[in-house]
């Protein structure tokens, strides 16, 4: 009945201390649950025990206004239900922080509006953090803006990232599966799309995966990764592929008007074309599309030359096949 | 009958000038009650907008833009414009001086004063809503704050400037209260929502100078990049939320400690019975509003400040949480042997009892650090504290109306009508906010336009019933408003419920200019429902 109660209350407990705090969440749940029956059975029975009747005259009343006995225990009992409550909640808050001595150390990122991991043998994800099971890992994290947090609901922890100083969060996670990520901090626009996921896979799988990071896709005909690197690199948080506006102008559309001019929010304008593309996505400030926000930050650094080709030519087939 | 159509404060003086430049405090009250029921409508317009856009996950009614101008704007209007100047501006404002036997405030020219240094301020929050609406959520966090292409100046400069407004009211009513009782009224005398406004009072001029600072500091940090809060100038922007919330939650104490005042008005004259532990729902009011001062580091806990500060105010958050516990036990224990009757002021205070209740619980799983850190920023606390704040304050201050309406207005409203609409209020509520608790847990972050498919069907709940909410609080108001407009007015007589303070038994409804007709002597304390029996000038 209690794990009925869990599963449809939590998510998944997936950290080695998830199952310690939904454990202090259920002790302060029937604490509450005793207390607040308490109260609601007291205020329905006395006010209807001594209602007023129709037709009963006005009387004194009982000047009783005091009782020692009974304020005593408001006092105590709640006092003994906190401080098992405090203690409880700073026994597992410092599980949280202290942070095992062989954690893996990954780089956190966060910027308007995508996730950036630094893994330890070099090499970059946007929005999938990929961590090995039943291994502690230490997330370094920082933002490159405004204020960010990073939440894994599963995990149960959450961190706010600044920009000028290291926060620090860790887990150990138990269960392989693919999870989500949520930025928690308000950060503007795209805040409610700035989702990404945990994938925990086993050590073997994990290091065989950390071995080949880095390397390119150089198999792959280039549309078809451009169409991989749409969602890897964060590309659909701001633009979609279907014709309609987000936070920066759809992928279709511009497809559509390739070869046209396209006009800046300063006035000017520019014909769609490789170029165009190649720097809108390095240097995104300096022509913004007329009607939309200058908010994009630039991909300068973590796009190989290889990679910009695949997303432009991606982007020239969605004008012919927009099913993508 | 006749009584009704005496001079009073509404009929005399006449004319559109004496209402503009009127010291006397009812009719101030007034005027911030209208004023701030117009901001509540907006604010809650707001809130159905955002709902209606929640009601799915992609962005099917507004954009992103529009959602966050939404949320934000609700925010500011309900805590800035409504809910921290219009209770104790309104109801506060109408009643001290009856309460305490006085023929104004202290001083009345500052409280008008106070009245327009709110209305200008409020036209700067109007002019950020004209010009396109301001998109940081009402905390104004650095260093999006100072990025913003939306209004934050005006905004920030509206709160700076409301600010003031708050400080003088809280001024004028701690100098009313220490000096304006008349003789005999000593400090254990003094009906409870006196000590509430004292008590919030003291927070208001104490912690509002921080909140101004803080807004000037912000101001500066735009115009001319001072770098105090911006990391790339040297700045902290965690700094910020330290500043921020060393007013801000005082400020929730200001929020709430009126509505306990209400609330201890309510019980004991409905219940006909003397109120249970007086002297420590008094001295509860003061030490929470000390306490308050000492906890806002948990608006921080996932902010990276050290472990030792995360403990410290993690222990000092639940010293709020005992004196608050002991309040509601000592309501609840107020109807034990009393005459309760259930009129619509009543029904308020009951569903008080019960929404409070959740909200101040549920305060105590946030208190605990390392839950805490699975539940901030997400729906949890949404529903937290709008169990505190809608549940807790709203419902008194509409409790508060009703019990007030016929003293101050000199009319009765339907009471049938009334009773539908608190039941309306306190099931919509409870259908609105509860769903958003499970959301929370579920890991539903806030301040989100779109959301996650499995949030789905917690979210349609949640917007299906705060429909009722809505048009549950619209009848109710309306409802009084009605009773004030018709013609055929029903005389309440000066005391329909039987109340023992002086604005019930020396005071016409509505009252005299001058309040009291003579200078009113003292005959009970306001809670002697043991001693003496005070007819009801009212029976239905």
């Amino acid at each position: 009945m209690l794990d009925r109660l869990a599963e449809y209350l939590f998510p998944k407990q997936v950290s080695t201390y998830a199952s310690d705090i939904d454990s202090l969440f259920f002790f302060i749940f029937y604490a509450s649950v005793v207390l607040f029956v308490i109260v609601v059975f007291g205020m329905l029975y006395f006010s209807i025990r001594y209602r007023h009747r129709a037709g009963e005259d006005l009387k004194l009343t009982s000047s009783k206004d005091h009782s020692s006995l009974l304020e005593s225990l408001f006092f105590i009992i709640p006092l003994i239900l906190v401080s098992i409550t405090f203690v409880w909640g700073i026994r597992s808050y410092l599980q949280m922080v202290i942070v095992p001595d062989d954690a893996i150390e990954i780089k956190v990122t966060g910027q308007s509006w995508f996730w950036t991991f630094d893994y330890p043998d070099g090499g970059t994800t946007l929005n999938e953090l990929v961590v090995p099971s039943n291994k502690p890992v230490k997330l370094v994290l920082s933002s490159k803006d405004v204020l960010h947090s990073f939440f894994i609901p599963v995990m149960r922890s959450k961190m706010d990232c600044l920009p000028n100083r290291y926060n620090v969060m860790w887990f150990d996670s138990t269960k392989e599966g693919v999870y989500d990520i949520f930025c928690t901090e308000y950060c503007g626009t795209g805040h409610s799309n700035m989702g990404a996921k945990v994938i925990v896979m086993k050590a073997a799988q994990y290091d065989e995966w950390a071995s080949e990071l880095g390397s390119e896709d150089d198999d792959l005909p280039l549309d078809e990764l451009g169409a991989k690197l749409y969602t890897k690199k964060a590309c659909n948080t701001c633009h979609t592929l279907d014709g309609s506006a987000l936070v920066g102008p759809s992928y279709l559309q511009t497809s559509q008007m390739w070869g046209q001019e396209r006009v800046f929010d300063d006035g000017s304008s520019s014909v769609i074309d490789d170029n165009y593309v190649r720097s809108s996505i390095l240097e995104p400030m300096t022509q913004i599309v007329a009607g939309y926000q200058g908010v994009m930050p630039t991909y300068q650094g973590l796009l190989s030359d290889r990679e910009l080709d695949a997303l432009i030519a991606f982007l020239k087939t969605l004008n012919e096949d927009s099913q993508i | 009958m006749s009584e009704n159509k005496k001079q009073n404060y509404l009929n005399h003086p006449k004319g559109l000038m004496s209402w503009i430049l009127t010291l006397d405090h009812k009719r101030i009250g007034l005027m911030y009650l209208v004023s701030g029921i117009l901001f509540f409508f907006l604010g809650g317009l707001l809130a159905l907008v955002m709902r209606f856009e929640l009601a799915a996950p992609g962005n099917d009614v507004i954009s992103n833009e529009v959602y966050n101008n939404a949320y934000t704007l609700h925010g500011a209007i309900m805590i800035f414009l409504f809910i921290i100047p219009a209770i104790p501006g309104a109801l506060g404002n109408i009643l001290l001086p009856l309460m305490v036997g006085a023929k104004d405030v202290a001083f009345p020219r500052l409280n008008l004063a106070s009245f327009y240094i709110y209305s200008f301020g409020a036209l700067f929050a109007m002019y950020t809503i004209i010009n396109g609406g301001v998109d940081t959520g009402w905390t104004f966090y650095t260093p999006y704050s100072t990025q913003s292409s939306s209004n934050v100046v005006p905004m920030t400069l509206g709160i700076f400037i409301i600010g003031f407004s708050s400080i003088l009211t809280g001024l004028n009513f701690i100098a009313t209260i220490h000096k304006m009782r008349i003789p005999g009224l000593t400090w254990y005398k003094l009906p409870l929502f006196v000590w509430a406004l004292y008590g919030t009072s003291l927070v208001q001029i104490t912690a509002t100078p921080v909140l101004a600072i803080t807004m000037v500091l912000l101001m500066l940090e735009r115009f001319l990049g001072i770098g105090i809060f911006d990391p790339a100038l040297g700045g902290d922007p965690v700094l910020y939320q330290h500043f921020f919330w060393f007013y801000s939650h005082p400020a929730v104490y200001i929020m709430i400690l009126p509505a306990f005042g209400i609330i201890s008005e309510i019980i004991p004259v409905h219940s006909r019975k003397k109120i249970w532990g007086y002297k420590f729902i008094a001295y509860s009011t003061l030490s929470i509003a000390f306490i308050g001062f000492l906890v806002w580091g948990h608006h921080m806990f996932t902010s990276g400040q050290s472990v030792f500060s995360q403990i410290v105010f993690s222990f000092i958050t639940y010293f709020v949480g005992i004196p608050t516990g002991v309040k509601i036990f000592s309501w609840i224990l107020t109807m034990y042997k009393g005459q309760v009757s259930f009129t619509p002021p009543m029904m308020y205070a009951l569903a008080f009892l019960f929404l409070f209740t959740i909200g101040g619980l549920t305060g105590i799983f946030l208190g605990a650090v390392a839950l805490d850190i699975h539940l901030h920023d997400t729906y949890f606390v949404v529903a937290h504290f709008h169990y505190v704040m809608q549940g807790g304050t709203i419902v008194a201050f509409l409790g508060g109306l009703h019990h007030w309406w016929p003293k101050s207005f000199g009319v009765m409203y339907n009471q049938t009508v009334a009773n539908i609409a608190a039941l309306g209020v306190f099931i919509g509520f409870n259908g609105t906010f509860f769903p958003q608790f499970l959301l929370g847990l579920r890991g539903m972050p806030r301040r989100y336009a779109t959301y996650d498919e499995q949030f789905v069907e917690l979210h349609s709940y949640s917007t299906f019933w705060s429909g009722i909410l809505g048009l549950s609080i619209f009848l109710a108001i309306m409802n009084l408003f009605w009773s004030f407009i018709r013609k055929n007015k029903v005389d309440p007589g000066s005391n329909p419920w039987g109340g023992m303070s002086l604005e019930w038994t020396h005071t016409s409804s509505p009252p005299h200019p001058h309040n009291f007709e003579e200078e009113p002597v003292l005959q009970h304390g306001p809670y002697d429902y043991d001693k003496v029996i005070v007819e009801k000038t009212y029976n239905k």
